[in-house]
């Protein structure tokens, strides 16, 4: 799942984890709020450059990421894909009698997975020798921070050197807040008590959207609501576009340009009144997700104490990670979009490579941040859309190559999918990257490599791509951007 | 297969060079080793020597040609066992590197970047500006023409770089060529010092790094040659043809002025010690057998040391600038101005201010005469952290020189002569040298300038303190 809104470490409840009997003063040279994939990979970093190292936790090691987020999902729509493909056995020439769902076996599998990955992370820590500490961090100034565990203060620790990755939370939209029965947030998605036979998705970002897949796969009815005029907003329009007519194909039910106005709540149904504009229509479902973005956990954690600044709902950083308080750094999604676990993990080591001065450390280049959605078909993407370019007045060069003159795509009997490129027409600087279709998740790296190396078309033209992969179909786009596909 | 033997670049700034001769004929055999052409570039004549065996089979450039784009084609080889006739009637064009067109093309017209790839893959390290520099003579190549085909990417090498290759991302060369920017103008942010495209937008923004080549071709920049000409009556001129190393010094330094910001300082030096103390030095040379004495030293030696000695008191003034930071060199090694038929070389003393007087004046003497003859190599006059023109001998009192670049000082010396001066309210006759020093004002401030122009006065009014230097 792309993180979006998911991956983060602490959530808007208090830690339950045990305390440690510590009283007195600790001190390290870098202390960590927040153990999601920003905040533990920051911990790792600093402990491999010699940095006596704590990491607070309220909950649960590897944050949403691991727990509620990228992870599980994951897990989940490989059963879905399972699922799909059994179903579709005879179309490669096999016969299985009958491909059945145990749904519980399948949310067991991915809290199994999440579990391991959890256990992965306190190796982690332990094999580089980072102190855990569970519970609730708190700025306290001057360095110090106070933690706390059922309501009692547990440590305080005292570090010249303070990184916030507490990570963000789903935003909670009035009369759409998660109720935990009837109304979801993706906490109850993962975990539902039953499989719903209909499901209403308010939201189609990447969450949205990849519940929406995995509850369609299983066999819910499932209509998705957005408030603007095409899914994935953030994502090329061509992309967007393609991806739902796609998956309306497959009987995924759109709702765009449309508004819940309110959720009339039964015993064991909703019914939502939905407005798009012309009409008002009412909607009875099961079950309800409300995957309407997140929120920066930037609360009861002593910012305001510290002369943390907050802006616009995140904390203001600028490109080493620093706050406007000295010592006090903020990464990952409690410092603002795009919310991508990997966007975290990364902004963790180049704030802690600076700390520790090592030399030839470099900014993160926003254009540069790689984005993925796990539905079928799979959405990746990098850099600029198209809109995007134009509307920085860029000339542009662009490239489209459909998977349906895809070899490998044919053999999987999975064509449903094209990859675009966009290059600046003065300079053939690559300036962004859309694909849709099977594995791009996989492949879109190749075009985040080139694009960190600042390629061209000249380069991009010139690699070799491997026969058969969907990966040609990336080289055919370029080729396609300038005007002499090959394979079409 | 046929090997193709490549025009070499035999110097960070070489784009182009003239065959100056060949030393083999077709149907030759070549060994490994062997010199096959004399190539002559902005600077110097030097020996092209065979990498390969077998024969030569194909002369594509003539002697005598001029311009010939760094790894052109120039000849083609034809290993044992090859049918030399038939390897003679290959066409050059399809054993040229990718994006190097043969021979015959012009090269420079896109700011010469296209055409010095240096895509060497079997060849030697690309000569680099400092001691380690590889013989010129073994700077020869010839590398299958598949190898060659599939290193569209190489780099050039670097001026001043210490690996010899400029690193610079294909979008930062690309932004570089369409902009005529020198990227070793440009310093780099990238990781390792790579250059990246923010570097090359920054160096646009400040106006740093431009290439010369416009201002090489055309005089004043704005004014055509057509424009130029119609100034004349034709048959009032004749035109002289602008060889390379007339290319080399009209890039360097009007790049040079329009990119360094100059600052001038001139001081007055009394000589008459000096002049007593050579004097006094030259009595005691040993005569040879034919009875001249065997060594002489000259004012210039002394200005050499001088000079050399007052960088390494005010090391400040011993820099280079880049963007990325500015380099204080830890020896001073001075340029000295040559000049030679059709223009002026500057070869260098390494290490000046470690070098007793005597070992001056006879890497000078050694450098001079070679320098006259073309046959410096690229590491004896690539470099340098400082240069010093003379032009006392021709009877010019003060003059004011062009810096150098990447340098970031030039000492301009004039005629020692005898002057009235006051001293102590009387007037005396002295012989007076006027030295007039320009400073790169980026990394060198007025008063740092100031403070070398004044140790070196002192040393040369009294150059017994040199002998507390070394």
């Amino acid at each position: 799942m792309r993180a979006t809104m998911v991956c983060h470490a602490l959530t808007g409840e208090n830690g339950k984890g045990e305390p440690r009997s510590m009283t007195d003063k600790q001190t390290f040279d870098l202390i960590v709020i927040g153990a999601g994939p920003g905040g533990y990979v920051a911990a790792i970093r600093a402990a491999q450059l010699g940095m006596k190292t704590a990491i607070v936790e309220a909950k649960h090691l590897g944050g949403i990421c691991l727990n509620w987020g990228c992870i599980p999902t994951k897990a989940l729509l490989r059963s879905a894909e399972v699922l799909h493909l059994a179903r579709h056995a005879k179309d490669f020439g096999l016969k299985i009698d009958e491909a059945g769902i145990d749904f519980p076996a399948i949310i067991k599998r991915s809290r199994r997975v999440s579990a391991r990955l959890s256990k992965g992370v306190e190796h982690l820590m332990k094999k580089n020798n980072i102190t855990i500490i569970n519970g609730w961090g708190r700025l306290l100034g001057k360095g110090r921070v106070g933690v706390e565990a059922d309501g009692k203060a547990v440590a305080e620790l005292q570090a010249k050197h303070i990184i916030i990755a507490t990570g963000a939370r789903p935003r909670a939209l009035p009369g759409l807040e998660p109720d935990g029965k009837l109304v979801w947030s993706y906490f109850d998605a993962l975990n539902p008590d039953r499989l719903p036979r209909s499901l209403l998705v308010i939201g189609s970002g990447a969450i949205g959207i990849e519940f929406a897949s995995f509850y369609h796969a299983m066999g819910a009815e499932v209509t998705v609501v957005e408030i603007a005029e095409r899914i994935m907003p953030a994502e090329d329009a061509e992309v967007s576009d393609f991806a739902r007519k796609v998956m309306a194909k497959q009987g995924i039910k759109f709702m765009l340009g449309a508004k819940v106005e309110e959720l009339k709540k039964g015993q064991e149904t909703v019914t939502a009144i939905i407005d798009d504009g012309k009409e008002k229509h009412e909607i009875t479902v099961e079950r309800v997700l409300a995957a309407t973005g997140v929120v920066a956990n930037v609360e009861n954690i002593g910012l305001e104490e510290a002369g943390v600044r907050i802006k616009d709902g995140v904390i203001a950083i600028n490109e080493w990670m620093q706050t406007s308080a000295s010592g006090v750094y903020a990464i990952g999604d409690v410092a603002g979009a795009p919310m991508l676990a990997h966007k975290a993990s990364h902004e963790a080591v180049i704030c802690v490579e600076k700390i520790a001065g090592v030399k030839g450390v470099h900014p993160m280049n926003r254009a540069h941040i790689p984005a993925c959605t796990y539905c079928h078909p799979q959405v990746a993407s990098v850099g600029l859309t198209e809109q995007q370019a134009k509307d920085k007045g860029l000339k542009v060069k662009v490239g489209r190559f459909p998977l349906i003159a895809n070899g490998k795509a044919i053999a999987l009997g999975d064509t449903d999918g094209f990859v675009k490129t966009i290059f600046d027409a003065k300079t053939g600087e690559l300036l962004g990257a859309h694909m849709v279709g099977p594995e791009v998740t996989e492949m879109i790296q190749g075009y985040v490599v080139g694009m960190t190396l600042e390629t061209t078309e000249a380069e991009l033209m010139h690699t070799i791509f491997p026969h058969p992969t969907i990966s040609e179909s990336m080289h055919e786009s370029v080729l396609a951007a300038f005007g002499h596909p090959l394979h079409i | 297969m046929p090997i193709a033997i490549l025009m070499p670049a035999l110097s960070p700034t070489m784009t182009e060079g003239k065959i100056a001769r060949w030393l083999k004929q077709e149907g030759e055999a070549v060994n490994a080793g062997d010199i096959i052409a004399e190539i002559e570039t902005d600077k110097a004549v030097m020996e092209l020597e065979a990498t390969d065996e077998g024969t030569l089979a194909k002369i594509a450039v003539p002697e005598g040609s001029e311009g010939v784009p760094v790894n052109a084609v120039i000849a083609i080889l034809a290993e044992d066992g090859e049918d030399v006739a038939e390897v003679a009637q290959i066409d050059p064009a399809t054993l040229a590197p990718a994006g190097v067109s043969a021979a015959s093309a012009a090269a420079a017209s896109d700011g010469g970047e296209a055409a010095r790839p240096a895509g060497q893959p079997q060849a030697a390290t690309p000569p680099s500006p400092t001691a380690s520099t590889p013989s010129p003579a073994a700077a020869t190549t010839s590398p299958p023409p598949a190898t060659l085909a599939a290193s569209p990417a190489a780099a050039r090498p670097a001026a001043g770089g210490a690996a010899g290759r400029i690193f610079a991302s294909p979008l930062a060369r690309r932004l570089a060529r369409e902009h005529g920017l020198d990227l070793a103008l440009i310093s780099g942010s990238g990781p390792r010092g790579r250059i990246v495209k923010a570097d090359v937008e920054a160096a646009l923004a400040a106006g740093v790094g431009r290439t010369a080549a416009p201002a090489a071709t055309g005089m004043a920049a704005g004014m055509s040659d057509a424009e130029v000409l119609a100034l004349y009556p034709q048959g009032s001129y004749e035109v002289q043809p602008i060889d390379s190393m007339r290319k080399a010094i009209a890039g360097r330094l009007t790049l040079s002025k329009q990119t360094v910001p100059h600052f001038y300082l001139t001081v007055d030096c009394l000589i008459d010690r000096l002049l007593e103390v050579r004097k006094a030095i030259n009595a005691e040379a040993p005569q040879g057998e034919d009875g001249k004495p065997l060594w002489r030293l000259s004012v210039n030696d002394f200005v050499i040391k001088a000079w050399a000695l007052a960088l390494k008191k005010v090391p400040e003034a011993n820099t280079t600038w880049t963007n990325g930071g500015m380099l204080q060199h830890h020896q001073v090694d001075v340029s000295v101005a040559v000049a030679i038929e059709g223009g002026l070389i500057t070869p260098i003393i390494r290490a000046a201010d470690a070098l007793p007087l005597h070992d001056i004046s006879a890497t000078m003497k050694d450098l001079a005469s070679r320098a006259r003859a073309r046959r410096l190599k690229p590491e004896e006059y690539q470099g340098g952290t400082t240069s010093i023109s003379n032009l006392g001998m021709f009877g010019i009192r003060q003059f004011a020189a062009v810096i150098n670049p990447p340098q970031a000082t030039i000492l301009a010396v004039g005629e020692g002569r005898q002057r009235v001066v006051a001293e102590d309210g009387q007037p005396v006759v002295r012989t007076v040298m006027t030295v007039t020093l320009s400073a790169d004002h980026r990394a060198v401030d007025g008063a740092v300038a100031a403070q070398a122009l004044t140790a070196f006065r002192r040393y040369i009014e009294e150059p017994a303190l040199m002998l507390m230097e070394g």
